[in-house]
C-alpha cells in the first residue's frame, strides 16, 4: 500500500515536472497549432490564443490537452476534418470550430477520436459541421458542456453532432446540438451516460441507439426532432426525466422503440409529439410515471410487442391514448390516469370502479385503413367512438386499465 | 276592371276552381259568397297572383297579369288573417309597407278613423287580433288603391270599427273603385253588396244583384236566398238530373 | 331585393335569435380562451364546435325563420314586389344576420385576448370563413325545405334529415367505402367525398390549418398538397360556395311556382 501511494506521488509529481506550457497565438513563438504539437511533448498544455487557425486536418498523436482562450477559431474551410485524435487521454477545450468538409465516403467530423481512452471534449463550439465528435472504440470518453450548430438539410448529406461507435463507458453531459442527422448517435455503446442535454432541430433522430446496452439517459431535452428518441436493437436502457416535446410532422415520434428489451421509461414528460411513444417488437418495458400530454397518439404499441408495463402514467389532451394494430393485448395497463375516462369511485379509493379501454374504435380504424383519418373530428367518428366505449365489439377485449385514476398522478 | 277567364286551380290535385269566369267592370262592391271551401279566398289570390292558377287567365285594368307583379300598386289587400313581424312597431309597419310599395301612402286619416293612434308605437306583437285586423285595414286602405280585396274584413272588429269599414267602403264605392269581399256576415251584404257572386264547389253559381238572386231563389233576403241554395244543391246530389237541371237554369240567370 | 333585405335584416337583427347566436358565441369563445389561456387551443376547440353547431342551428333557424315570417311574405305577396326579391331579400336578411352574429361572437373575444401571431390569425379567419359558409349554406337548404313544405312538421323533419345526412351519415358512407375499396389508392376518391361535402369540406380546411394536420399522415399530406395549390382552393372555393348558390338559386325559381 505504502509503495503504492509513493508511485502514486511519483507519477503525478513527475508529470508535473515534465508538462509544459504552450501558447499558439499570430504574434506568439508558435502562430500552428500543427508546430505547436509537433513541439510538444506528452502531457504538455497547449494554450491557444485569440484569432483564426487554417490549418487543414490538424493529427494529435500524445496525450496532450488543447486548451482555447476566448474561442480561437479553427477552420476546416469546408474541406477538411478539424482534429483527429489517435492517442488516450486527449483534453480539447474552450475551441470554435467551423466548417468541416462534407463528404459522402468519408465520416469527416470536428474531432474524430479513433481507438484513444479517456479523451474529454469539454466547452466547446462545433458550427456547420459535417459530424461534430466522432468516437471510434474508446471508452472512458467525456463529452461535456459543448453546443453544436450543424446545418444539415438533407439526411443522405449531414452527419451527427455526436457520434460514438463501438463505445463504452462514456459521458455525454450537458451539450446542447442542433440541426444535424442525428443529434446522438449511438451504436455499440455500452454503460454509458447521457444526461442533461438538449438535441433539437435534428433531421432524424435527437438521441438514436443501435445495438447499445446497458445505458441510461436521463433529463435530457429532445425537441422538434423527426423523432425524439429512437431505440433499435439495444437492451437495459434507462430513460429518465426526459422531455420529449414537439417533435412534431407525419412520421414523427417522441420516442420510437424497435427489437428492444428490458428498458425502464421512468418519469418522462412527452408534450405535443405526433406519436408519444412507438413501439415494435418492444418486450419487457416498463413505462411509469410518464406525463403524456396532447401528442396526437400518445402511445402506438403495435402487436409485436409483449409483456411491457404501462402504470401510473397521465394521459391529458391526447387525440388518442393508445392504439394497436392487433386484436389482441399481451402488455399490462394499470393505474393511469386518463383524462378521457367517465368512470365514477363509489368506494372513494381514488380509482374508478369500471376499467377504462384507451384504445377508441377510430384509432383502430385508422390502422386498418389509412386514409380514413381524414374523417377525424367528423360527428359520426365521436358517436361511433361513444357506440365502442359503450359495448365494445372491435377494439382488444384485454387492452383495459382495469384501475384507472380519478385524478392525475402528481 | 277585374276579369278572370276560364280559371282552374288544385291543390295537389284537389281541384278548388273549376273554370270560374268572372267580370267586374263597374266600380261598386262585390260580394263573393259560398261555403266553406268553395274557393273563396283561392279566387281572391288569384287576382293577387299569390296563386297561380293553372289553367285560364286573369287581367286586372285590362292588362294579363299572371307572374307580373308591378299591377299590385293597384290593388290593397286585406288577409284572412293578420300577422306581422313581431319586432316591429305599428307606425314602423306602416312606413316599411309605403317604403316597400314605393308609394306615398296616406294612413292618417285611417289611423284616426280606426282610433289606431295610442298604439302606433306599440309593438306589433303585443296588439290584440282586433287591433291588428285595424291595422291591417290602414294597410289595405292607405295607397287609395282602385282595386280593393278584403278577405273576412269584418273578423274580430267591433262595432265601432265595423261602423267606420262599412263608411270607409261607401266612400271607396262612391269614388269608383272596385271592392271585392268575401264575409260571412249577410248583414254586411245585403247592405252593401252591389253584385253577389256566388261560389260552390269551384264553380260560379250565380253572379248578380241582391233582386235578382231573390227572384231565383223564391225567398227574400240574401241569407235565406243562399240557404235555398245550399239546399237545392243537397236535393240535388240525392237526384242528379235534377241537379243538372237547376245548374242549367242557375247558369242562365248568371250569363 | 335590397328594402327586404333591409328590412329582414334589421329585423332578425334585434330578434331573439341573433342575439342568442350572438352570445353564444361570445360566451362559447370567451369561455374557451379563459380555460384554455392559449389561443391556439382555443381555435383547435372552437372549430368543432363550429363544424357541429353550423349546420346544425342554420338548418334549424332556416326553417323557423321561415315558418315565422311565411305571414310577413304573405303581406309582401300582397304588394308590388318580385316575388324573387321577396324570398332572396328574406333569405339574405336572414343570413347575412346570423353569419354577421357568428362572426361578431368569435371575433369580439379574439379581440381582447389578442390572436397570438400571424399562423393563429389564418387560423382563426379559415373558422370564420368556414363557418360562414356552413351557415349560410344550411340556411338556404332548409329556407328552401321549408318553402317547398308547408307542413312545418314535414318540414322540420326533412331538414334535420338532411343535416343527419351531411353531418353524420355522410361520412359513415364514405368510411364504408374507404373499407369496401381498401385495395385501392383512394386518396383522390376521399379528396372527392371530401370536397363534395361541405361540412366535410370545412372540417378538414380548418383541420389542415390546425396543426393536428400532423397526424393525418400521408393522406394529410395529399390534401395539403391539393389544398396547397391554387387550383384547389379555387376547386374547394367552388364547391363550398356551391352549396350556398344552389340553394339559393332554386330558391329563386321555385317561389315563382308556389301558392300561398
Amino acid at each position: 500500500m505504502k509503495n503504492l501511494l509513493f508511485l502514486f506521488t511519483l507519477i503525478s509529481v513527475a508529470t508535473n515536472l515534465h508538462s509544459q506550457t504552450i501558447e499558439v497565438c499570430p504574434d506568439c513563438q508558435y502562430t500552428s497549432i500543427k508546430e505547436a504539437i509537433k513541439s510538444s511533448s506528452p502531457h504538455d498544455a497547449i494554450i491557444i490564443k485569440n484569432g483564426v487557425y487554417r490549418e487543414g486536418n490538424i493529427t494529435i498523436d500524445k496525450p496532450l490537452s488543447i486548451i482555447g482562450k476566448d474561442y480561437p477559431v479553427i477552420d476546416g474551410e469546408s474541406k477538411y476534418e478539424i482534429f483527429t485524435i489517435k492517442s488516450d487521454s486527449v483534453t480539447l477545450r474552450g475551441l470554435k470550430l467551423l466548417n468541416v468538409g462534407v463528404s459522402y465516403t468519408k465520416d469527416l467530423a470536428a474531432i474524430n477520436i479513433i481507438n484513444s481512452d479517456y479523451v474529454n471534449i469539454k466547452d466547446n463550439i462545433l458550427e456547420n459541421s459535417f459530424f461534430g465528435v466522432y468516437y471510434q472504440k474508446s471508452s472512458y470518453g467525456l463529452i461535456e458542456g459543448n453546443v453544436m450548430q450543424g446545418n444539415a438539410v438533407k439526411e443522405i448529406s449531414s452527419g451527427n453532432a455526436i457520434h460514438l461507435w463501438h463505445c463504452d463507458n462514456m459521458q455525454i453531459i450537458d451539450n446542447q446540438v442542433r440541426n444535424h442527422r442525428d443529434g446522438i448517435y449511438l451504436e455499440f455503446v455500452d454503460s454509458s451516460r447521457i444526461v442533461n442535454n438538449v438535441s433539437e432541430g435534428n433531421l432524424r433522430y435527437g438521441l438514436h441507439f443501435m445495438f447499445s446496452n446497458w445505458d441510461d439517459y436521463i433529463s435530457n431535452t429532445l425537441r422538434d426532432n423527426g423523432a425524439g428518441v429512437a431505440v433499435m436493437f439495444s437492451r437495459f436502457i434507462r430513460m429518465e426525466d426526459n422531455l420529449f416535446e414537439k417533435n412534431w410532422g407525419t412520421t414523427s415520434y417522441g420516442l420510437l422503440l424497435k427489437e428492444i428489451y428490458d428498458a425502464e421509461i421512468i418519469n418522462n414528460e412527452f408534450y405535443k409529439n405526433t406519436i408519444g411513444i412507438y413501439g415494435e417488437s418492444a418486450t419487457r418495458i416498463k413505462i411509469s410515471n410518464n406525463e403524456f400530454h396532447q401528442n396526437g397518439w400518445a402511445l402506438k404499441i403495435l402487436g409485436s410487442c409483449m409483456d411491457n408495463e404501462v402504470v401510473s402514467n397521465n394521459f391529458i389532451g391526447n387525440t388518442f391514448d393508445v392504439t394497436t394494430n392487433s386484436s389482441r393485448n399481451y402488455n399490462i395497463y394499470n393505474g393511469n390516469y386518463w383524462d378521457e375516462y367517465t368512470g365514477y369511485d363509489l368506494d372513494k379509493d381514488g380509482y374508478g370502479d369500471v376499467p377504462y379501454r384507451p384504445v377508441s374504435l377510430f384509432s383502430h380504424v385508422i390502422t386498418k385503413s389509412e386514409s380514413s383519418i381524414i374523417l377525424l373530428r367528423s360527428l359520426f367518428v365521436d358517436l361511433l367512438n361513444y357506440a365502442e366505449k359503450v359495448t365494445p365489439v372491435f377494439t382488444p377485449e384485454s387492452l383495459k386499465d382495469e384501475l384507472p385514476k380519478m385524478k392525475p398522478i402528481q | 276592371m277585374i276579369e278572370l277567364k276560364n280559371i282552374y286551380k288544385a291543390y295537389k290535385k284537389v281541384p278548388v276552381l273549376k273554370g270560374v269566369s268572372l267580370k267586374m267592370e263597374k266600380g261598386g262592391v262585390y260580394a263573393v259568397l259560398g261555403p266553406n271551401g268553395s274557393g273563396k279566398t283561392t279566387l281572391m289570390k288569384c287576382i293577387l297572383g299569390m296563386v297561380l292558377p293553372d289553367r285560364g287567365e286573369v287581367f286586372v285594368g285590362g292588362e294579363s297579369v299572371i307572374k307580373k307583379h308591378s299591377y299590385r300598386e293597384n290593388i290593397g289587400y286585406l288577409p284572412q288573417i293578420a300577422r306581422f313581424p313581431d319586432n316591429l312597431k305599428v307606425e314602423e309597419l306602416f312606413k316599411m309597407i309605403s317604403d316597400l310599395r314605393g308609394q306615398k301612402g296616406n294612413s292618417e286619416d285611417l289611423i284616426q278613423r280606426f282610433g289606431l293612434e295610442k298604439y302606433l308605437s306599440y309593438k306589433l306583437s303585443s296588439l290584440s287580433g282586433g287591433t291588428r285586423q285595424k291595422v291591417n285595414l290602414v294597410i289595405c286602405f292607405m295607397f287609395d288603391a282602385q282595386y280593393i280585396l278584403l278577405d273576412e274584413p269584418t273578423s274580430g272588429l267591433d262595432p265601432v270599427a265595423m261602423i267606420a269599414l262599412r263608411k270607409l267602403i261607401e266612400e271607396k264605392k262612391q269614388e269608383g273603385k272596385i271592392i271585392i269581399l268575401t264575409t260571412h256576415i249577410m248583414d254586411v251584404v245585403e247592405k252593401m253588396a252591389d253584385e253577389i257572386i256566388f261560389l260552390m264547389e269551384g264553380k260560379i253559381y250565380f253572379q248578380g244583384d241582391q233582386e235578382k238572386l231573390d227572384e231565383l231563389t223564391g225567398s227574400e233576403g240574401v241569407e235565406a236566398s243562399i240557404a235555398q241554395l245550399l239546399l237545392k244543391e243537397e236535393k240535388g246530389k240525392n237526384d242528379s238530373s235534377q241537379k243538372n237541371g237547376f245548374r242549367f237554369k242557375l247558369n242562365k240567370v248568371a250569363l | 331585393m335590397k328594402r327586404i333585405l333591409k328590412y329582414s335584416f334589421f329585423d332578425m337583427i334585434r330578434s331573439r335569435w341573433s342575439i342568442f347566436y350572438f352570445l353564444f358565441f361570445l360566451i362559447t369563445a370567451s369561455s374557451l380562451l379563459y380555460m384554455s389561456n392559449d389561443s391556439s387551443r382555443a381555435l383547435a376547440s372552437l372549430m368543432n364546435i363550429v363544424i357541429i353547431l353550423c349546420p346544425l342551428i342554420g338548418t334549424l333557424f332556416g326553417v323557423m325563420y321561415y315558418y315565422n315570417s311565411r305571414d310577413f311574405i304573405e303581406l309582401l305577396l300582397a304588394q308590388p314586389i318580385k316575388r324573387r326579391d321577396i324570398f332572396l331579400g328574406e333569405y339574405f336578411g336572414l343570413a347575412f344576420s346570423i353569419v354577421i352574429s357568428f362572426i361578431a361572437g368569435i371575433t369580439i373575444p379574439f379581440i381582447f385576448y389578442g390572436f397570438g401571431g400571424a399562423d393563429t390569425l389564418v387560423n382563426f379567419l379559415t373558422i370564420v370563413v368556414a363557418g360562414s359558409i356552413l351557415t349560410m349554406a344550411f340556411l338556404a337548404i332548409s329556407f328552401l325545405v321549408a318553402m317547398k313544405n308547408s307542413n312545418k312538421i314535414k318540414g322540420f323533419g326533412l331538414a334535420i334529415i338532411i343535416w343527419l345526412f351531411m353531418a353524420i351519415i355522410y361520412d359513415g358512407l364514405f368510411l364504408m367505402s374507404l373499407f369496401i375499396f381498401e385495395d385501392y389508392p383512394l386518396e383522390t376518391f376521399s379528396l372527392a367525398m371530401t370536397v363534395i361535402n361541405p361540412i366535410d369540406l370545412c372540417r378538414t380546411l380548418v383541420m389542415l390549418q390546425l396543426d393536428i394536420s400532423a397526424l393525418l399522415g400521408y393522406t394529410g399530406a395529399v390534401f395539403n398538397k391539393f389544398f396547397g395549390t391554387s387550383q384547389g382552393i379555387i376547386i374547394s372555393l367552388f364547391f363550398a360556395l356551391l352549396w350556398v348558390a344552389g340553394p339559393v338559386w332554386t330558391i329563386s325559381w321555385q317561389c315563382k311556382a308556389k301558392d300561398f
